[in-house]
């Protein structure tokens, strides 16, 4: 028999890495070796593996075989009414237009939506308008409100994007962020220009997270594009202390709640 | 064949409904489960895979095959099933409510019923409330990290790309869902295999290394 002093106990973390064969611990092969040998970490390993078989118990509720069927069902007349794809869009993700663009194209296209619109209504929102003449209808401050908040919460998302792949990205001893970088330049401008127009809507919670968003990006923007692990690290540090990946997934989740506030209201009204 | 989520992506993005109607039929089932554990309503479930759907559709153009389909939605679902419980404060409440049973984990076992033996309970659906108790008394991280990997068989670094966290912060969160759980279920599920609880703190509260070792180390010297 084998003298159990001699090989290392797992732990309770690594018994459940074992349990998920998961990376991490001893080698598999190690941790069953010493199981087999030492009677007490065999006991332990039972009663985890008893606690995590009784989580089992809960079960989601069976849905019924036309489930997916009542999914689609429901779900198609939102997809009909969800945003179309913009004509700029279109345009900037056509043939030929490097996929880059199809981000870029739809943010620029919003962006000035946004700011035109905002100026429409900064400039001119009680102009009277002269009875019986046909007039260009001016955008609503709701439509205003809407085409803002999607805007901003699409851009919060692909920032969001750009913090995560950089933050989960795996040390090594060059560590290439150029993809990050080029995104996070991209997203720079248009950053400013969301900012610029929160601060003057009085949206001051979304202005502040896009003021500190933009600092962020801007320093990965002016990173090199291959980083040595030591100076990787530092960067990924400098992000981390700046909880600005927490803050950007707060108000990208209230921005979206007031999305689909807008857009209920909207329907509301049209109905 | 069927047809592959790249595939069905890259046709839906150019307007192919029918293809999105492939990737609904293939993860919808999936998306049901994960946010029926994430909201423990059925209700609320139906409605995080619809906005989860609404949302993926919106923003198609934005999906990028380096990772799969199914990590991109259940991310957008893990988000709005987030979203819907804050929004709704049912697991603040539901914290809020998480009885901490007197006398600790081994009170279950002093519960004056005629005939507690392990299958009374798990018919009575005790065991079950135990576990909804204790995944709804975790924050929305740690249980949604555990829901993924115990639930969904996620990997670790599944994980953490879609709550955002390193491998390390997503293997602590996994270790906090399971010590909670021990600690709360340890008594009862010790009974039902027919083995006496183990006495308090000996197994320490599930993770301590040197107490771990200290077990050993007893048994090793009384061979």
């Amino acid at each position: 028999m084998k003298d159990v002093r001699k090989v290392k106990h797992p732990s309770e973390e690594e018994l459940i890495l074992y349990h998920y064969a998961e990376a991490g611990g001893p080698p598999r092969a190690v941790v069953t070796e010493h199981m087999e040998v030492c009677e007490p970490c065999r006991t332990r390993y039972r009663e985890l593996q008893a606690v995590l078989a009784a989580a089992e118990v809960v079960e989601a509720p069976a849905r019924s075989e036309d489930f997916e069927d009542e999914v689609w069902r429901r779900l198609v007349p939102r997809l009909e009414a969800a945003p179309q794809e913009s004509l700029w869009q279109r345009f900037f993700a056509g043939p030929g237009a490097p996929r880059l663009w199809a981000p870029v194209g739809a943010v620029v296209a919003v962006g000035v939506l946004v700011v035109g619109a905002f100026l429409a209504g900064r400039f001119w929102p009680g102009q009277p308008q002269p009875q019986g003449e046909a007039q260009v209808q001016p955008v609503s401050a709701q439509s205003r409100e809407r085409i803002l908040l999607v805007a901003v919460g699409d851009h919060l998302e692909r920032s969001q994007m750009v913090l995560v792949e950089l933050v989960n990205a795996k040390p090594q001893r060059t560590v290439d962020i150029s993809a990050e970088r080029q995104r996070a330049e991209d997203l720079v401008p248009t950053n400013r220009l969301y900012r610029l127009t929160a601060e003057r809507s009085g949206e001051t919670g979304v202005a502040n997270l896009l003021d500190e968003l933009e600092r962020t990006l801007i320093e990965i923007a002016h990173s090199p594009s291959r980083l040595s692990s030591p100076e990787f690290e530092d960067l990924r540090r400098r992000v981390e202390a700046q909880g600005i990946l927490f803050k950007v997934r707060v108000v990208d989740s209230q921005v979206h709640e007031r999305e689909r506030k807008a857009i209920e209201d909207l329907s509301r009204k049209s109905s | 064949m069927d047809e592959s989520d790249a595939a069905a992506v890259a046709r839906a993005c150019a307007g192919d409904t029918d293809a999105f109607r492939v990737l609904v039929d293939r993860y919808s089932r999936k998306v049901f489960r994960l946010a029926y554990r994430m909201t423990r309503n059925e209700h609320d479930a139906e409605d995080v895979v619809q906005e989860s759907f609404l949302r993926a559709y919106r923003r198609l153009k934005q999906f990028e095959s380096r990772s799969s389909f199914g990590t991109w939605i259940f991310r957008i679902a893990v988000n709005a099933a987030l979203d819907l419980t804050r929004k709704l404060g049912r697991y603040e409440q539901a914290e809020q409510q998480m009885p901490e049973p007197e006398g600790g984990a081994h009170s279950l076992f002093q519960l004056p019923a005629p005939d507690p033996t392990p299958d009374r309970l798990l018919l009575s659906g005790e065991l079950k409330h135990k576990v909804e108790s204790v995944l709804a008394s975790l924050s929305p991280q740690v249980r949604t990290a555990f829901v993924l990997r115990h639930y969904e068989g996620m990997s670790i670094e599944e994980i953490g790309s879609i709550l955002g966290l390193k491998g390390s912060a997503t293997k602590n969160s996994i270790y906090r869902a399971v010590q909670k759980l021990r600690k709360e279920l340890e008594p009862l599920v010790v009974a039902q295999s027919g083995e006496p609880p183990p006495a308090r703190g000996e197994l320490g509260s599930t993770g301590s290394k040197g107490r771990s070792h200290e077990r050993c180390e007893e048994s090793e010297t009384s061979q």
